[in-house]
């Protein structure tokens, strides 16, 4: 990452934009292309018949309030870096990562739930509608866990003293990436609901 | 992520700006794991042209049994081992042969090959940048891409054998481990290196973006930006969104095949039984694979595009005829790729309204392709065309477009598919106007750059004698394809002798094998001129073309951070040749007007 640094000491930065925060919202888009595969091919499969409908589980309701708090914490905790507020700080981070866990948690709660209704992701009593629950929830779960690196990794560099109002690149990224996941969530959680 | 500590005090980045241009760097940071985007991109180069001869080498085994279906190959055993049965090749091992060669070609050659050299080594050098917005995710990118490579090598020789699919891996038949053996293990090592393949892809991509965007040199405007540039800007572009498409289409087929999922199987009987799969859609994937499959094919031909007419122009010594309408069709064929995938599915049993709507978008593609055709012979029209071997190569690039894309119109109609779907017309056509092309475009762009990438000249004997061979035995093997494609013969037949209708193309057939191994054989010039050429070629001076970009003002062997002083300032659009009262027929970028007093149009003297 010396590079970012040095091409950046050149002043020739045409775009306005810092460069690896253009980097992100472009991973950003990838991740919403893919999403947007997973919910087209679920839209194009269930108009064609034999699709098994269920109840989501009700915790999903709550984990949406958790990941909406998580995102509030994760604001919170970008301006008291830009007030140079350490100590909140960290313990905005802090709420926020544990906001983000209790978050997981409640998802693996919410596929307990499925497997209890008898909604399977593979085998023999497997539906597709099930299974596009499971990939949804999971991959979103897997870039949630991405995220929780991130905020573990500025946690790290905030008890270093490396996060405060002239550092503040690293927190920008992080809540700019940690609110798109709390977004994708919610648009998940309302196509479920809408297309159930 | 977690090494990224960038401040914004500006003093400090000049003293670690200093720092690094003293470093001296051991051979794993310099040649191995380095972070300069030449390096990188040579990285990419000899890994292409690598995978460029396998996937060759496999078409010249497939094709020998399509040229000479009566013959035992048993001089073929030492190499292939188990698959040559009694001197007859295996037939599934046709079928993962076809499978590999257009994987190959389409994803290791054409895809990583060509953007992961020309996109890397181009784009800072072209818009004045010291290197890529990240080095570090562009080294990922390579190795991720290195050991998508490795896997996909290894699935060569494992003893199920590669995948066996085909190309675009349909449903059911790649689902389903029992169907063939190259559904076995070389499908699921298929699906994890084109996994790795899609990270590596996405990695390049947004870092290929967020330079052109961010790095441009002072006066380096979107609309001064050589063409070459708008290219891979519009690929990576193309990239970004259709990959990760694939990427969602791969991971619900790796559900499918190993944790029992049915997205797209449903009521299928193996050897007499039921499988348990119930309730998927096969058609859904190939909705997934087109959409990315069809923007690839243009994340395969837009950088040449590029590079074709970058050569072109300096080349005929006079400015690229529309420059505006160049990089307008080139913005219009990106963003119909997205809206025209359904074409690959007009037999797939869609309502026949909707593949006319696929029909009449996919053949608006004529005219931005038409655009770009009539803008490269404008051209050429009436230049002071200089022959180098990157020029014939360009030339002919424009020659087997125009000739691949013809027959685009044909196939694009969802009636005349019915008739041509998924025969050897179809394999024309694409070989043409994307593989073939793409090829010369390759060619043209490692024969244009080589005295920036080693400093030395390729040599244009050899270069002439590869170019010409290369060029007909590309029109020998391909027009041929045209007619049995007509008659109906259709793609991936690994025995077509037993059909009356076909045999009469029994010699015509071997023409085309006999064609395509002189095509092949042609190719060791290259690589003996291009090898030879990086040791023992004629020195390069700075600007061997009289080239107008900004690359050819660096040294001749450029260091890390590309030029040695301060990055040149862009005044002009790189392609002022031959202009009237100018002392030389070209004028590069960095010349500001105020030096060309007695060629300034009227309205560049206020800018003097």
């Amino acid at each position: 990452m010396d590079m970012v640094a040095k091409s950046l000491g050149e002043e020739n930065n045409t775009g306005g934009v810092h460069p690896l925060k253009f980097t992100l919202w472009l991973l950003i888009i990838s991740i919403i292309m893919m999403f947007a595969a997973f919910t087209s091919a679920y839209l194009v499969r269930r108009a064609e018949g034999n699709w098994l409908e269920y109840d989501l589980p009700n915790i999903m309701l709550i984990n949406t309030v958790i990941i909406a708090l998580s995102s509030v914490t994760m604001q919170l905790a970008h301006n008291a870096a830009a007030q140079d507020n350490i100590a909140k700080l960290r313990l905005m981070l802090y709420l926020t990562f544990g906001l983000g866990i209790a978050f997981l948690f409640g998802q693996w709660n919410g596929w307990a739930e499925l497997v209890n209704n008898n909604v399977f992701f593979g085998g023999e009593s497997s539906n597709p509608s099930g299974s596009f629950m499971y990939v949804l929830t999971g991959v979103h779960g897997f870039h949630l866990i991405t995220g929780l690196i991130y905020v573990a990794v500025v946690i790290v560099s905030s008890l270093r003293y490396k996060v405060h109002s002239k550092s503040m690149l690293r927190i920008q990224l992080c809540t700019i990436y940690w609110h798109f996941l709390g977004g994708l969530w919610l648009y998940l959680y309302l196509f479920l609901r809408l297309n159930h | 992520m977690s090494s990224t500590d960038i401040s914004l005090n500006k003093d400090v980045h000049h003293a670690h700006d200093e720092h690094d241009h003293h470093h001296d760097q051991n051979f794993f940071e310099k040649y191995i794991f380095s972070q300069d985007h030449k390096v990188i991109a040579k990285q990419f180069l000899f890994a292409g042209i690598f995978w460029g001869f396998v996937g060759g080498f496999l078409s010249i085994i497939f094709r020998l049994q399509l040229g000479w279906p009566e013959a035992t190959f048993t001089f073929l055993e030492p190499i292939l081992g188990n698959w040559i049965v009694n001197g007859k090749l295996d037939p599934e091992f046709y079928l993962a042969l076809v499978t590999m060669h257009g994987t190959i070609m389409v994803f290791f050659v054409l895809t990583a090959g060509l953007s992961g050299t020309f996109s890397n080594f181009l784009i800072p050098l072209q818009i004045g940048a010291r290197d890529m917005a990240s080095g570090f995710m562009n080294m990922l990118s390579f190795w991720i891409f290195f050991l998508a490579s490795v896997i996909m090598f290894i699935s060569l020789f494992i003893e199920t054998g590669p995948a066996g699919g085909g190309w675009t891996v349909y449903p059911p038949l790649s689902a389903l481990p029992q169907a063939i053996s190259g559904s076995a293990m070389g499908m699921t090592l298929w699906l994890v290196s084109m996994a790795l393949f899609i990270v590596s892809q996405l990695l390049g991509g947004v870092n290929y973006i967020t330079t052109v965007i961010n790095l441009r040199t002072k006066g380096m405007s979107m609309t001064k930006l050589p063409l070459t540039i708008w290219a891979f800007f519009l690929t990576a572009i193309l990239g970004l969104l259709s990959f990760p498409v694939l990427f969602s289409a791969a991971l619900l087929l790796i559900f499918d095949r190993s944790f029992g999922t049915s997205f797209y199987l449903s009521d299928i009987y193996i050897a007499g039984e039921a499988l348990a799969h119930t309730g998927g859609s096969a058609i859904l994937f190939q909705h997934l694979f087109w959409f990315l499959g069809h923007p690839e094919v243009y994340i395969v031909i837009l950088p040449t595009f590029g590079i074709v007419s970058e050569v072109i122009a300096t080349n005929s010594r006079k400015p690229i005829f529309g420059y505006r309408a160049m990089i307008g069709s080139m913005l219009g064929i990106s963003l119909l790729s997205f809206v025209v995938w359904a074409h690959h599915m007009f037999v797939t049993g869609m309502n026949p309204f909707l593949g006319s709507v696929f029909m009449f978008l996919t053949l608006i593609i004529a005219v931005p392709s038409a655009v770009k055709v009539f803008n490269w012979l404008a051209t050429l029209w009436r230049g002071n065309i200089r022959f180098t071997t990157a020029m014939m190569f360009a030339i002919a690039f424009v020659s087997l477009f125009i000739s691949g894309g013809l027959t685009g119109i044909i196939l694009g109609n969802s009636a005349l598919d019915i008739q041509l779907h998924d025969t050897y017309f179809v394999i024309a056509h694409f070989h043409l106007v994307m593989g073939a092309a793409a090829f010369f475009g390759m060619f043209c762009g490692i024969y244009h750059w080589f005295p920036k990438m080693f400093g030395r000249m390729m040599d244009e004997k050899l270069g002439f004698v590869h170019f010409w061979l290369t060029f007909l035995s590309a029109y020998l093997v391909f027009m041929p394809m045209h007619y049995i494609g007509i008659a109906g013969f259709p793609r991936r037949y690994y025995s077509w002798t037993g059909f009356d209708a076909f045999n009469t193309f029994t010699d015509l057939n071997s023409f085309i094998s006999i064609a395509a191994i002189m095509g092949f054989a042609a190719q060791l010039i290259f690589l003996f001129n291009f090898i030879y050429s990086i040791f023992k070629g004629r020195r390069a001076t700075a600007n061997p073309w009289h080239s107008n970009t900004l690359e050819w003002t660096t040294p001749v062997n450029p260091g890390h951070g590309n030029w040695p002083g301060e990055i040149p300032t862009v005044y002009r659009w790189p392609y002022d040749y031959s202009k009237p009262g100018a002392a030389e027929d070209y004028i590069p970028q960095n010349v500001p007007f105020s030096q060309t007093q007695s060629s300034n149009l009227p309205y560049e003297r206020d800018l003097e």
